[in-house]
């Protein structure tokens, strides 16, 4: 029979206590989130949480990997793949993400499920990993914490097997989140509850109870997505299901982990069960996802894992609000490390004549003229005696040229032309020409044009462009 | 100064050059190690510790010194230089190698150039936008400085460059450890698409990433280890005017080739290079580059490089064989390696290994580089006793 074979989990050590929130001290036993650390994500969440439930097993046998996450950030490159690579499979494994839903998570475990009895895989690895983030201080904030569960899926050796499954799909704008948005944005809370959580669980619920003729006292544990404390009363009441037979959604301690949370629960109603139980798993998100699983006498075998409840164990509360903005990048720095900056200031500032003034220097002792100024002069290797000569206004001519198709331009090729100015060589890029129009000797003058906008600013210099030899001839436009 | 001080002094026993080309998995330590344990056995050296007394290396893109070579060979309380200028750089670490060794100081010593440019995710040199003079600022806008006056001057076309383009990308057909190996039309050659005009892809050379390297040592200590040694005839680099600013600048030759060249034939007592050496490798980083040098070398007169170029002179079969493996052009150019990758491919003209592209009977070999703006070149000449 078709089931979970094994089961790991994994939830970051570091703790935000909700109180530093508010500003108020932490105190030993308050309420709490599990949050990545700096260096910590979905995939390194769901790579320990793989490797939590894979101990002691032979992983050249893994055949596929299901990943599941609405917090995995990149639109193209797949997680599952950097998963699979970190956990040493073998390079024939089937990979694929999940995303897009909180219920993401259960419904990859389907797919896992599926692939194994429909035989297209003999193991299936299936990792639920989330890391959400509400706006700092805002109202989701303390509700989202962080965490992953795997599950490793076989046909054969189960502990516990699939033994009934309902979902309802509802379209519903509860929490959402846009492309490059950091923050997970939700409706009105009365609205979500009523209209989106309770209905949409209680439906797959009683509707798995009903067609696999299960009574809610034949569960033992029911893992279901705790929006909070209250709606999951509500649930339950409505199911029919007895509040001692809910899996602790570990308010305080945990926070709602997104996609991952109801796995997460699931793991940790295995942790504790017995043989020949009845396991309920629920999960929300744009509808609603139920499973049933019972346990078999091979739960016993199983080591033991770290699983949901030895991760939460270990814990390293911050003891500032500020530490936990850091690790999610939410401090305001003057600029990202890293960021193009552009230019220099302070070479700019050096460079100031040549670059901006095309100022350039005569030679004292031998007339030769330079740009930009040397402290020693080419022609008689005099050294520090200059007079400043203004170029930008002085007549040119073009030396050489080439056409560059690299530079990054409105219309390539940039015409990079050598100019001879008062004896002196400048190299710089024409304007106001067409590449057919570029000739040796061509008499140029020089006009102040932006180069390029690295760091984000408007960076000049000066250009050549053609002497307009007849004034009522329409000049190229370039 | 003494010309000659050098001359015949230190011998190269030994080569080793990896596989050129876009070697995604491999590191630097990876060709390195190919190369120097080529060379080794190529040396018959059987313990580098105990035999290496000195290690002169180059490369342009790394920034991790001396260090990295240590680890990778695993040399360790050796002196160990690494060296970085540009497109001469293997040559520099060469001629670096060869004073040491003709001090007396040191012995044997390995020289070693490396570079993995295909690491940084751009086909081609990035353009550099931390400034506002001088850009676009590619190796291919610099090298074209000449293309226009020259052409004009000269009556000289796209058409002659390609035909250089064709030869190079034949004789790399013929060397094993080259990265191109496709035969090439003047067609295809101006039918490409342009980089930096008059350079359409195919006038350009192939950046690759390679490590090359060769084992130095006494001539009188060279007997021992083999009988067909390779003699160092001159070594020598030479820095010119920025061709950018210099006033005197004629667009027709570049300088750094005239002075270098000037020097090592001083050094090598040659008077008429076209008639005395018997096999070039020169530094063709453009087809133009490569017309240039012909002569800027002195191996025809200026202006005439067109003619040989339509004789066929320089082709393997021609009176003067230029880049026998393909040259930068197909062979690759791992910027730090390329000085080395020529005296490997010198050695083995010189001792007749080098199989379908064998020059008969060659005795002397030029290699040249030329790099930055250009500023700088670099020559090495390489006889048989």
């Amino acid at each position: 029979m078709t089931g979970i074979v094994s089961y790991g989990a994994y939830v970051p050590r570091t703790r935000l206590p909700l109180a530093l929130i508010q500003g108020r001290p932490a105190k030993e036993g308050g309420p709490e989130k599990a949050f990545a650390y700096y260096d910590e994500d979905a995939v390194t969440m769901a790579v320990s949480a793989a490797l939590d439930c894979l101990r002691g097993s032979d992983r050249e046998a893994v055949d596929a990997v299901y990943f599941a996450s609405t917090s995995y950030d990149l639109r193209e490159k797949q997680a599952a793949a950097v998963i699979a690579k970190a956990l040493d499979l073998r390079r024939d494994v089937l990979t694929s993400d999940h995303a897009g839903s909180l219920r993401a998570g259960t419904l990859a475990l389907e797919a896992g499920l599926n692939a194994v009895a429909a035989g297209a895989a003999k193991r299936a690895l299936v990792v639920v990993a989330d890391c959400r983030m509400g706006a700092p201080r805002g109202a989701l904030e303390a509700k989202l914490g962080d965490g992953a569960a795997a599950f490793l899926i076989g046909g054969e050796g189960a502990i516990a097997t699939l033994s009934a499954r309902a979902a309802v799909t509802n379209e519903f704008q509860d929490s959402w989140r846009m492309d490059g948005d950091p923050f997970t944005h939700t409706w009105e809370d009365r609205f979500v509850v009523k209209e989106g959580v309770v209905p949409n669980l209680v439906e797959s619920i009683t509707t798995l109870l009903r067609e696999s003729g299960t009574e809610p006292s034949d569960l033992a544990k029911a893992s279901i997505y705790a929006h909070d404390a209250r709606a999951l009363g509500t649930v339950a009441k409505q199911c029919g299901i007895d509040p001692g037979t809910l899996q602790d959604p570990l308010a305080g301690r945990l926070g709602n982990t997104g996609c991952a949370f109801a796995p997460m629960l699931l793991v940790a109603a295995l942790e504790a069960a017995e043989p020949g139980q009845k396991l309920l798993c629920a999960s929300y998100g744009d509808g609603a996802h139920a499973m049933m699983f019972e346990t078999t006498d091979a739960l016993e075998k199983l080591e033991p894992r770290r699983g949901v409840s030895g991760h939460l164990a270990f814990r390293a509360p911050i003891g500032s609000y500020d530490t936990y903005l850091k690790s999610r990048k939410l401090d305001p720095k003057e600029w990202a490390g890293g960021a193009d900056l552009g230019l220099s200031a302070t070479v700019r500032f050096r460079e100031r004549d040549a670059d901006i003034g095309m100022i350039g220097a005569r030679c004292t002792e031998c007339s030769q003229v330079h740009f930009p100024r040397p402290r020693v002069c080419i022609g008689c290797h005099a050294k520090d005696s200059w007079d400043p000569i203004r170029l930008s206004d002085k007549p040119g001519r073009v030396l050489a040229y080439t056409f560059d198709y690299f530079f990054p331009a409105a219309e390539p090729p940039t015409i990079m032309v050598m100019t001879e100015v008062e004896g002196c060589r400048v190299q710089v890029q024409l304007s106001n020409c067409k590449p057919d129009q570029v000739r040796l000797d061509l008499p140029v003058e020089y006009v102040f044009r932006k180069i390029h906008d690295a760091g984000g600013k408007a960076n000049y210099f000066w250009k050549a462009s053609p002497v307009v030899e007849n004034e009522g001839e329409e000049g190229a436009t370039r | 100064m003494n010309p000659e001080a050098i001359r015949d002094k230190v011998s190269v026993v030994g080569v080793g050059c990896c596989q050129f080309g876009e070697n995604w998995d491999q590191s630097r330590e990876d060709m390195m190690v190919d190369a120097v344990w080529e060379a080794y056995e190529d040396a018959g050296i059987e313990d580098p510790d105990a035999e290496i007394d000195a290690v002169f290396a180059g490369a342009v893109y790394p920034r991790e010194g001396s260090g990295e070579v240590a680890e990778s060979l695993k040399l360790f309380g050796k002196p160990i230089t690494m060296l970085m200028d540009y497109c001469q750089t293997g040559t520099d670490a060469f001629r670096c190698g060869v004073f040491a060794v003709a001090s007396g100081l040191y012995d044997t010593v390995l020289v070693l150039g490396f570079d993995k440019p295909k690491d940084r995710g751009v086909s081609g040199p990035s353009v550099s936008f931390d400034k506002v003079r001088g850009l676009p600022a590619t190796p291919a806008g610099w090298f074209s400085l000449c293309a226009a006056r020259y052409f004009e001057t000269y009556d000289t076309g796209r058409e002659d460059l390609a035909k250089i383009a064709v030869k190079n990308h034949h004789n790399g057909t013929l060397a094993p450890k080259s990265m191109l190996k496709k035969e090439i039309t003047v067609e295809d050659v101006l039918k490409a698409r342009i980089i930096s005009w008059p350079f359409g892809l195919f006038d350009c050379a192939a950046q690759s990433d390679g490590a090359a390297a060769a084992i130095i040592t006494r001539t009188d200590l060279a007997r021992n280890k083999r009988d067909d040694h390779v003699l160092v005839k001159a070594v020598t680099v030479a820095t010119a005017e920025h061709p950018q600013r210099d006033p005197n600048f004629d667009f027709l030759a570049w300088k750094p080739t005239l002075y270098a060249a000037k020097d090592a034939y001083a050094q090598a007592g040659i008077t008429e290079p076209f008639r005395e050496l018997d096999v070039v490798q020169l530094h063709d980083c453009f087809t133009l580059t490569e017309l240039l040098t012909y002569e800027d070398l002195g191996l025809c007169k200026k202006g005439e490089a067109k003619d040989h170029i339509a004789s066929g002179t320089f082709e393997l079969t021609g009176e003067l064989p230029v880049n026998t493996d393909g040259g930068l052009k197909t062979f690759g150019h791992p910027t730090g390696a390329t000085g080395v990758r020529m005296i490997y491919e010198n050695v083995l003209q010189l001792r007749g290994q080098a199989g379908p592209r064998q020059i008969k009977g060659a005795t002397t070999a030029l290699s040249h580089n030329i790099g930055g703006a250009p500023q700088t070149c670099g020559i090495a000449i390489l006889g048989m006793p």
